[in-house]
């Protein structure tokens, strides 16, 4: 039916669409936050927030970003108005997303030039702390969108995180950083085939069984790294990947210390996220597993077996967990330290619905999430207004807003968390 | 490639699905297969095509043993299945549905869409099929899916079609279609198998019939010389009337009066533009139009499923436009959904307990926050024995009954209780003669008690058969009205006003 269609009603006949009402709800929050940043970020800020782009010894330097920090929250605040607004008059159009999405990055940036008014802040630094604190949540995401898309779903995640973590260390302090990573992601799919064999051949609850890992390994790290490590430090020492500058990309501005003067596990992270896409989208054997987890039957009905997609798919999710464990320890601080992993997993999980159980979408989810957390680091140490407590808040405070504000719209693959019973 | 199934015996705990049956099935033969609702008819095709195993029997293929361990099995020996239930990823487009499990791929594993395609686009013009390779299975009406389901079992170049109530969904030019499709395939040498409990339709296209009763062939049927009641006979062990008792036309009060009314689906789009009409007591309001004309959106706006957009909706003089389901059910609504997978059971839940989804919370099931099982069993086993509910006992649960059964379920739930008005989306829907004859008899037995009734169908048959008038719906408006009291129904012109065609 058209457009056309619905025009020619009785002119007194009001129709209440599902878009007009969404429209106005973003239209409201708009609003709000225009509100926020010109009366707080606006009428607060005094002086120019200063904006450091490159370091003094890089090869090419290109001059800092300076912004009179009250003009720009008030121009920020007319803009989201505008946005906001416009979202009333014409609501319903398929800009609202768009409109949403650009708003809540200048209400960010707005923060942003309050929280240095009158200060320095390096950017290009935050940027580059972005990526790498992305690399865990992404890598968990990873992990859920491999398992999720043949219809198991992966609570363990946290405790597979953890147990590459320690792994890491462990075999990383006794045999050198390669051996670490490569235990961890053994660990790590070890873990993952136990979680398939729980949900799949003895079908227990899913949500059950990757609680029920977790608990685990909390609970064996915790006390062999408070029993063992702190008696034997040598098995808690391991060595960190460092930073590998690739050669000509990591001497760009801004884009090369960000994305190719990196370390191991964000390199790693990139490439897996594009091999998954690769695997489900593109091949054979993720056509195969997508069938298992939108409609099992049908994919029987068809000779695959659906049991051993789900093993297979499962372990390897557990694979990337146990290698996004190790960036914890062989990653940072080539140390494990008990529950250092500090409920990433779960956000991981969210990066995961956030991006669609898309891998890509994953880690654009991760980066929002690591901009929150790395934010907040360095937010501290300019010193701003606002308590480091609340800013320590700000990554979780992302995840409830995203997961609240836009799940609704994403959808689960279909047979997801069901068990597949043979007839 | 001709098949026999020699013997064979399938077991569902205490239910015999299938009792030493024999069967042939011939290349360039459609073999019509006929039974009742559970008699047996999917769980044999199923063993066919390698997904159950027999516990006694085997099968032969050209006169060879064969063992399937799997429905890979059965598709690799050339059998493919069209379920009942569609097998289709909704998410998937036509082509990667169609190749799943046999996939061309090229370097790396990569899937090749692009020969899929073109393999698509063979198969198609060798069967008449017209299927875009590209369209997404959920967009696509049921007729066409069916046809994607076909293209499945062709691209395995299956030489043994089973085909298990294809026609059921099927709009009457959809079926026109798919027979054409089905006698290009006979004519191109495939073994048929066709299930399906339209008579007219099993003896239209049919070579050779075989009934099924209890789990075991009971007759053997030519479809050149036998008539639907002697068929109907043969499937159900006695004479069945085709015609509907109702008593004299008597109605009364209006019930149910609706106002201009207006309703949006999922996409925002105008489902339905404008609705007005009212239902008396005593009467049955029967709407025809093909499916997806608005009819869904209609009842589940009527029922509280869905939000009305605009207009009102009112039920024994009180604005119910928006009550809660719970409230129009206490009113005296009751609702036996076009989808009894999605919207009228749940499959993990015992008979017992669907028998009162509706009504667990009144008093004779519950005290306080308690239900009352041993009252719930009593009732639900008393409901089952009413509507001739087949099954062993009412703690089997509700997914393992057969299609017809699921049915009866639900309308038994639906009807006892205090009604004033009954709305029945595709009542007999898959259901076999002996049932649709049994919930005909209810329906009008809750007119004749001075219900109102309003039946959705897109069988012409079944709206000139049972209403007292009959509104016809075309792109979401009523377009046409036709009073069954004043004189016999015209056919032809019910029919042209569901193509839109307007005198
Ligand atoms: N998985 C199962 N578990 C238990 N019982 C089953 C199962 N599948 C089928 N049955 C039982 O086996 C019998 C035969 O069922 P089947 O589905 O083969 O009937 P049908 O002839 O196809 O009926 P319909 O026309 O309604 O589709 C029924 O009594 C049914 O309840
Ligand atoms: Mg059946």
């Amino acid at each position: 039916m058209t457009a056309a269609s619905t025009t020619d009603l009785a002119p007194d006949a009001k129709i209440d669409t599902h878009k007009a009402r969404q429209a106005r709800i973003y239209g409201i929050v708009l609003i709000g936050l225009a509100v926020l940043v010109a009366a707080v970020f606006g009428y607060g800020s005094e002086g120019n927030a200063t904006f450091g782009l490159s370091r003094p010894r890089d090869p090419w330097v290109i001059p800092n970003l300076v912004v009179p920090a009250a003009s720009f929250n008030y121009i920020a605040a007319a803009v989201l108005a505008f946005l906001g607004v416009r979202q009333f008059m014409r609501g319903g159009s398929r800009w609202s997303t768009v409109s949403i999405a650009v708003g809540f990055a200048l209400a960010t940036a707005a923060f942003l030039v309050w929280a240095t008014a009158g200060k320095s802040f390096s950017l290009t630094g935050m940027l580059s702390a972005t990526v790498v604190a992305a690399v865990p949540i992404a890598l968990g995401g990873l992990a859920g969108v491999l398992s999720e898309r043949v219809a198991v779903v992966n609570i363990a995640i946290e405790g597979m995180l953890l147990a590459g973590a320690f792994t890491g260390a462990l075999m990383g302090s006794l045999l050198g950083g390669w051996a670490g990573v490569l235990f961890a992601v053994l660990v790590g799919g070890l873990f993952g085939f136990i979680l398939a064999a729980l949900v799949v051949t003895y079908r227990m609850d899913q949500i059950i069984a990757g609680v029920v890992i977790t608990l685990f390994v909390t609970g064996v790290t915790s006390y062999v790294s408070s029993q063992v490590f702190s008696e034997y430090r040598f098995l808690n020492n391991a060595p960190v990947f460092r930073a590998w500058k690739i050669p000509f990309l990591g001497d760009i501005p801004v884009i090369g210390p960000v994305l190719f003067n990196q370390n191991l596990f964000v390199y790693g992270a990139l490439i897996l996220v594009s091999v998954a896409t690769y695997y489900l989208f593109h091949t054979r054997y993720g056509l195969r597993a997508r069938s298992v987890g939108e409609h099992p039957r049908a994919a029987d009905t068809l000779g695959i077996n659906v049991y051993r997609t789900r093993y297979i798919n499962v372990t390897l999710a557990g694979m990337v967990a146990g290698f996004g464990g190790a960036w914890f320890t062989l990653g940072s601080v080539g140390r494990f330290d008990e529950n250092m992993t500090g409920g990433l997993g779960y956000i991981g999980l969210a990066a995961m619905i956030f991006g669609r159980w898309h891998p890509f979408g994953a880690l654009m989810a991760a980066l929002i999430f690591g901009f929150a957390d790395s934010l907040q680091q360095k937010l501290a140490i300019v010193r701003t207004p606002i308590p480091s407590e609340f800013l320590a808040m700000a990554p979780y405070l992302a995840t409830i807003v995203v997961v609240a504000g836009f799940v609704g719209r994403s959808r689960p693959p279909a047979a997801d968390g069901k068990p597949y019973v043979k007839e | 490639m001709d098949v026999e199934l020699r013997g064979i015996t399938k077991r569902f705990g205490p239910v015999t699905a299938n009792d030493n049956v024999n069967l042939t099935i011939r290349a360039g033969e459609v073999l019509g297969l006929l039974g009742e609702n559970g008699a047996g008819k999917s769980t044999m095709m199923n063993i066919l095509s390698g997904l159950y195993s027999p516990d006694e029997g085997e099968i032969l293929i050209d006169g060879k043993r064969v063992d399937f361990e799997g429905p890979g099995d059965g598709i690799a020996a050339g059998i493919g299945m069209v379920h009942q239930h569609f097998m289709l990823v909704p998410v998937f487009t036509v082509a990667e549905n169609v190749i799943l499990g046999v996939e061309p791929t090229g370097m790396f594993d990569y899937l090749d869409l692009a020969t899929a395609r073109k393999q698509v686009r063979d198969i198609n013009e060798k069967y008449g099929l017209q299927v875009n390779p590209d369209a997404l299975i959920e967009d696509l009406p049921v007729g066409i899916q069916q046809r994607v389901e076909i293209l499945k079992v062709l691209f395995r170049s299956a030489e043994v079609l089973i085909l298990d109530e294809p026609t059921a969904v099927l709009t009457p030019q959809e079926v026109e279609d798919f027979f054409g499709i089905v006698k290009s395939l006979r004519d191109a040498g495939k073994a048929i198998v066709f299930i399906t409990h339209k008579l007219h339709e099993i003896l239209e296209i049919s070579d050779r019939i075989n009934v099924l009763r209890g789990g075991r062939i009971t007759g053997e049927g030519d479809p050149k010389s036998m008539t639907e009641n002697q068929l109907a006979e043969m499937m159900v062990g006695r004479p069945v009337s085709f015609d509907v008792d109702k008593g004299p036309f008597k109605p009364g009060e209006t019930l149910l009066d609706v106002k201009n009314l207006m309703v949006l689906n999922e996409n925002d789009e105008t489902a339905v533009e404008n609705v007005s009409f009212h239902v008396r007591s005593g009467e049955v309001v029967g709407i025809a139009g093909v499916q997806g004309n608005g009819q869904s959106e209609l009842i589940e706006a009527l029922t509280g499923l869905a939000h009305a957009a605009g207009g009102k909706i009112d039920f024994l003089g009180r604005d119910i436009t928006n009550v809660s389901v719970r409230e129009r059910h206490r009113m005296g609504m009751a609702h036996v959904p076009e989808d009894r997978h999605k919207s009228g059971m749940i499959s993990n839940f015992t008979i017992y307990e669907n028998m009162v989804l509706n009504t667990y919370y009144e008093d004779r099931f519950s005290s306080g926050p308690a239900i009352k099982w041993p009252d719930v069993l009593k009732t639900a086993a008393q409901y089952a024995v009413d509507f001739d509910v087949r099954t062993p006992s009412v703690y089997l649960k509700a997914g393992n009954l057969s299609g017809g059964n699921q049915q009866k379920m639900v309308v038994a739930r639906e009807l006892e209780r205090e009604t004033k008005l009954v709305i029945a989306s595709q009542p007999t829907r898959g259901l076999d003669v002996g049932s649709i004859e049994y919930i005909h008899s209810r329906l009008m037995g809750a007119r004749d008690e001075g219900d109102g009734v309003i039946i959705v169908s897109s069988e012409l048959d079944e709206i000139m058969a049972l209403s007292d008038r009959v509104l016809v719906m075309y792109d979401g408006k009523i377009v046409a009205e036709f009073d069954a009291t004043a004189g016999p129904l015209d056919k032809n012109a019910i029919g042209l006003a569901m193509a839109g065609v307007t005198a």
